[in-house]
This record gives structure tokens, sequence and C-alpha cells, in this order.
């Protein structure tokens, strides 16, 4: 398969299409801009629709009704963005939909940086919304998985009607590599029976709400989705295992920082430490079984986030306080060198 | 024997939840009226709001989908992108639609965006008791006006169709009433001509309802119906504030 030079963000609006999405809305934020703009040069060519809303907040209600009326729909943002998106992740819960969202982490709180980083973990996986529901976060770490797990977004967001978000961040969006773009067939079932398409006096009416004034209905219907959720965690957890086999110590990291730790494990490796990567595919669910696998093993672990140190809490959780956590971190859209996460490794071995 | 009355096939047979003597009921029998007339219930989507019509999704026998508080203009927007051939209106109260929801009524109408807006304006947030909302009136006291509106801390009324006709997006926006059966039977016209508007692709369309709200007011249906016209009314001018209706596309 030939391959092209893609950046990220642009690779991923492209997989988008491919899949099938027509409709994208979008805001303008730094560090995801190339995606909005390639949606917008390529949407009038497929006869899709590329819509600039007037914020974050009116994108994703104009996916949620694009949702609804059945069609792949999709937005994307940068963190303070994602914000403001939080309010449509828990309606899009609540009326079980599916829609793919992009985040291209920047440095926060606040307006931050526009530089990388790795700080709305808690935002992705713990919340981004109110109430009881979860949004499936994929944490690609290589342009080639953007593309991959874009398609795969589609299909699960589709298949358990749930959102999926790709958390990537600012090296990722930007960089370039190598991509082949294959469209894999699609899981998805291929029909919306709930989608309100009008009923054409053929059917009866369809609803898409989420309010349930009875608490004995809303408590069947939040456990019944969390149902759904119990089955994503069996079916949808993914994690990728560098060297683990015979490790002694275990880094975990995710997305860009993943690429850092791969290295910092391969130069432990040339002193003779036995170091392995755990990394984390899927961030909600969490791989909390290969973790837990693990801390039987090993002497400890170094968690590395360009962060001040978040996923490090489901990290300690899977591992049960089996073995010590240690954590590398920068943050404020500071990047940790190799360096820096070999001399975490060597220190928590100590 | 004849029947010269009856609910509108666009209701369903579930009753509604609204007050008695609230005028939403009589708002919500003109739209119904107006999609059976058109025969546009099958190809037909509503977004119901936050605010007392709620439950908008129950009453009407179309497709409906229930939208977070005040963002019913770009749920709109993305059903009727996904299927334009779709007729798509709103319900939506002056809470949902000229506070929260400013910016999606104002871009939406910026955009041309082709679908139906039915703005109900009772000059109070309804359904959450009472409080005081972006169209109630100078001096008039709410839960959250007890001394009444002062514009000197609590700022002006909006003035929904007068600022939506100052934008190019806006095809048609005309201010009804429903407080007598001729107000009745204009703001039926005027609801029939904004969707019709968008059957004929002509673009973004709005009526604003003026309407009642016996139990947060505090007074009877009949005195809200005059309190109505006698307060206002006269703030709230009657009229067609722009249609571009006629323009060939
Ligand atoms: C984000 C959010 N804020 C506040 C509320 C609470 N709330 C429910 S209805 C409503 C007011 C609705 O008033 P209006 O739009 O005037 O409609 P009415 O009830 O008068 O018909 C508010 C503030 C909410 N549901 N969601
Ligand atoms: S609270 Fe007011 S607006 Fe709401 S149903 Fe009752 S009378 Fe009507």
């Amino acid at each position: 398969m030939e391959k092209v030079l893609m950046k990220g963000n642009e690779a991923i609006a492209e997989a988008a299409v491919m899949a099938g999405c027509k409709h994208f809305f979008g805001y303008p934020i730094t560090p995801q801009n190339e995606l909005a703009a390639y949606m917008s040069q390529r949407m009038p060519r497929v006869g899709g629709t590329y819509l600039q809303a007037e914020s974050e907040i009116a994108a994703i209600n104009m996916v949620i009704g694009a949702a609804a009326a059945g069609v792949r729909a999709m937005t994307s943002s940068s963190s303070p963005g994602i914000a403001l998106k939080s309010e449509g992740l828990s309606y899009l819960a609540g009326c079980d939909l599916p829609a793919v969202l992009v985040n291209v982490q920047r440095a926060g709180p606040g307006l931050g940086g526009i530089q990388p980083s790795q700080a709305d973990y808690f935002m992705a996986v713990k919340g981004g919304g109110h109430g009881d529901f979860h949004t499936v976060v994929f944490a690609p770490n290589s342009i080639q998985e953007m593309v991959d797990y874009t398609f795969a977004a589609f299909d699960i967001a589709e298949k358990y009607r749930v959102t999926v978000m790709l958390l990537t961040d600012g090296i990722l969006g930007q960089m370039m590599e190598p991509v082949a773009l294959i469209a894999p067939e699609t899981k998805a079932p291929a029909e919306k029976p709930w989608a309100v398409t009008g009923t054409k006096g053929a059917r009866p009416k369809n609803i898409v709400n989420s309010l349930y004034l009875s608490p004995e209905l809303l408590e069947k219907v939040n456990i019944a989705r969390f149902e759904r959720y119990d089955e994503i965690k069996r079916n949808e957890t993914r994690c990728e295992l560098y060297k683990t086999d015979d490790a002694e110590i275990c880094v975990v990291a995710y997305g860009a920082a993943s690429r850092i730790s791969r290295n910092a494990v391969e130069m432990a490796r040339a002193k003779g430490i036995r170091a392995g990567l755990i990394r984390p595919i899927t961030l909600w669910p969490f791989p909390s079984d290969a973790i837990l696998e693990a801390a039987d093993r090993v002497k400890a672990f170094t968690v590395v986030e360009m962060s001040m140190g978040q996923m490090i809490q489901d990290v300690e959780l899977a591992a049960r306080c089996k073995k010590p956590v240690n954590l590398c971190f920068r943050t404020g859209g500071m990047v940790p060198s190799p360096e820096e996460v070999l001399k975490s490794i060597e220190e928590v071995l100590r | 024997m004849k029947t010269v009355f009856q609910r509108p096939n666009a209701l369903t047979d579930m009753p509604t939840s609204y007050c008695p003597g609230c005028t939403h009921g009589i708002i919500h029998r003109l739209v119904a009226e107006t999609l059976d007339e058109l025969e546009l219930t099958g190809r037909t989507v509503g977004i119901a709001p936050v605010g007392c019509a709620v439950l908008a999704y129950n009453f009407f026998a179309c497709d409906m989908v229930q939208s977070a508080h005040g963002r019913a203009p770009a749920v709109a927007t993305g059903v009727k992108r996904a299927n334009p051939d779709n007729i798509v209106f709103t319900y939506q109260g002056d809470g949902d639609l000229a506070a929260i929801g400013t910016a999606e009524t104002v871009h939406a109408a910026a955009r041309g965006e082709n679908i139906t807006i039915i703005f109900v304006n009772n000059a109070i947030y309804g359904m959450t008791g009472g409080q005081m909302a972006p169209t109630t009136m100078p001096g008039q006291v709410t839960q959250t006006s007890p001394y009444g509106r002062d514009t000197t801390t609590a700022g002006f009324p909006v003035h929904v169709c007068e600022m939506l006709a100052s934008l190019q997006g806006t095809a048609y926006c005309e201010r009804v009433a429903v407080d007598s059966v001729p107000n009745i039977r204009k703001a039926k016209a005027a609801i029939k001509k904004a969707f019709q508007n968008q059957v004929d692709g002509k673009g973004f369309s709005l009526v604003e309802v003026l309407s009642t709200c016996p139990t947060n007011w505090g007074l009877t249906p009949v005195k809200a119906l005059d309190w109505l016209r006698d307060n206002m009314m006269p703030y709230y001018p009657l009229g067609v504030y722009k249609d571009r209706s006629a323009e060939e596309l």
C-alpha cells in the first residue's frame, strides 16, 4: 500500500471523510486548526457539510442534531473548547447518540498555552459533563493510529451508541508521518431505526431525549447504559505491551509521551535495566488488567505524563498498591526528554 | 353528524402538562393545525426546548428531539443540514431563546438557516417558578425582581424581532399575540407563513408569540390575557419586522 505524508490533524480529517462522515461542525482553536481547515476544503467536494459554528457549544449541539438525524457527525477542538463541549457530551450520552470528537490538547488551566499537553486526561476520562456516563477515549501515538482509530471511532460510536473521543495533543496534531489510508470494512449496524428523519407516516414517531422525570425509570436507563459500558470494557479495551515479558520496571505512558518513553526503555535496556512499556490505547476503558498483571512481576512503575500527573491515579488504582508508582512529568506545554524518563526509571529502582 | 372541531392530527392524545389557562396550549394547536394543513407532519422534526415546553416531544405527533437549554437552533441546524428535506422547527421560551441561547438564535438567523422558530414570549421563566427573564419588562415584579425590574441594575429587555430584523440572514420575523380570537387568527397565519417559507426554501423564519403565564404572573387566566394586552402589547408592538418571503430565490 502506498503511503502519503500527512499531518496528524489532516490525517484524522481525511480518515473521517473516508469513514463516511459528511457533517463536520467546528470552531477555530490552535493547535487543531488544520483539521477544520481540511474539512472546509474537503466537505464541499464530497457533498458534505462544513459549518463553522458560533462557539464550541453550538458546534457540539449541531453534532447532536446531525447524529439524531442518523448521519455520521464530528467536531474537533482543543482543551478550552472541549471544556465548553462538555454540556453536549452529557446530552449525547443521555440521548444515546453516536458521535466522534477530537481533542488536540494544549496546556492549561485557563487560556494556558498553545504548546502540547496531556492535562485533559481527567476531563476526557473522568468527567467532561454532568451525570452518570462515560466517553470512550482513544489515545493514538502515531499518525497511522490517528487514522486507524478514527475509523474505529465511528464504528464503535454507532455500535454502542456512545461518543468516542480521540485524545491527541499538539505534537501528534502537528507532526507529519507517512500513513496508509485504508478504510476497513465498517462493522457498524446498517440501520438506525431510532433516528429522527420524519415518520413519513410509515412508523411511530421517534423521540431523541435525555429527560426522565421518573427516578425509577432514569435509574433503569442509567443501569442499562452501564451494561453497555461493561460490554465496551470487555470488547474494546486496548493497550500495547512493549518488552514487558521480562521487565523489572514498567513505564506507563500514552500518546506523545509514550513515544518518548519507548526511547527511554531502549536506553535503559542498553544500560542493562530490564525496562518495559505499557501503553494504554484506550484511556476509557482503561487497561487495568494489564497493569495489575504486571504489578505481580515488576519492581515498580514509572508513569510519564505531560501534566502534573492525572493518569497516574488510574495506574495506582489498577496496581492495587502492590508496587510503587513513580511519576515523571513535565507540564505547561513542556515535553519530557528520554533522559528525564530514564532518570526516573533509575530513581524508582533505587 | 358533522365534526366541526377536533384535535389536529399533528397533536398526540397525550394530555399536556401546561397549567390551566396557559396559552402554550393555544400555540401548540396553531403549530399542529399548520402541520396538518400543509401536510408536513411526516416530514417534520421538532426540537423541544428547556422550559415549560420541555415535554413538547410528547405532544407533537412528528419526530422530536429534546435539546439542552438554549441550544435548540443549533440542534435544528444539525438536523436540517443532515436531511435538508425534513421540515425542522424549534419551539422555545424567552429564557431559552433570548438569554442562554442568544448566540445560537442570532447565528442561526445570521446564517439564514432554513428552519422555523416558534418563540413564546411570556416575559418570565415559567418552568423554574417565575424568575426575571430577558423579556421581563421594566418594573415587572418576578421572583428575582421582587421590587420590580430595575433597569439601572438589571438592564433592559431584549426585543427579539427588532434585533433579528437587522440581520441579513433573517427571511421573516413577526410578533403576534394569542390574547384574543382575531389575534389568534393572525398568529396562525404568521406560523403558517413561517413553515411555508421553509418548504419554499426561503430561509430563517421566526414568529414571536406574546403568551401568558397566569401561574407565575399570579393572575387568573382571564386577567392574564388583560395584562398581556395592557402591558406587553404596548411594550412589544405586534407586527411584521422583516419579510423577504415574497422575494424570488
Ligand atoms: C443549563 C441549564 N440552566 C438552567 C436550567 C433550569 N431551567 C429550566 S427551565 C428554565 C427557564 C425556562 O424559561 P423560558 O425559556 O422562559 O420558558 P417557559 O418555562 O417560560 O415556557 C431554566 C432556567 C436548565 N435546565 N439548564
Ligand atoms: S408555569 Fe406559566 S408558562 Fe408554564 S405552563 Fe404554567 S402558566 Fe404556562
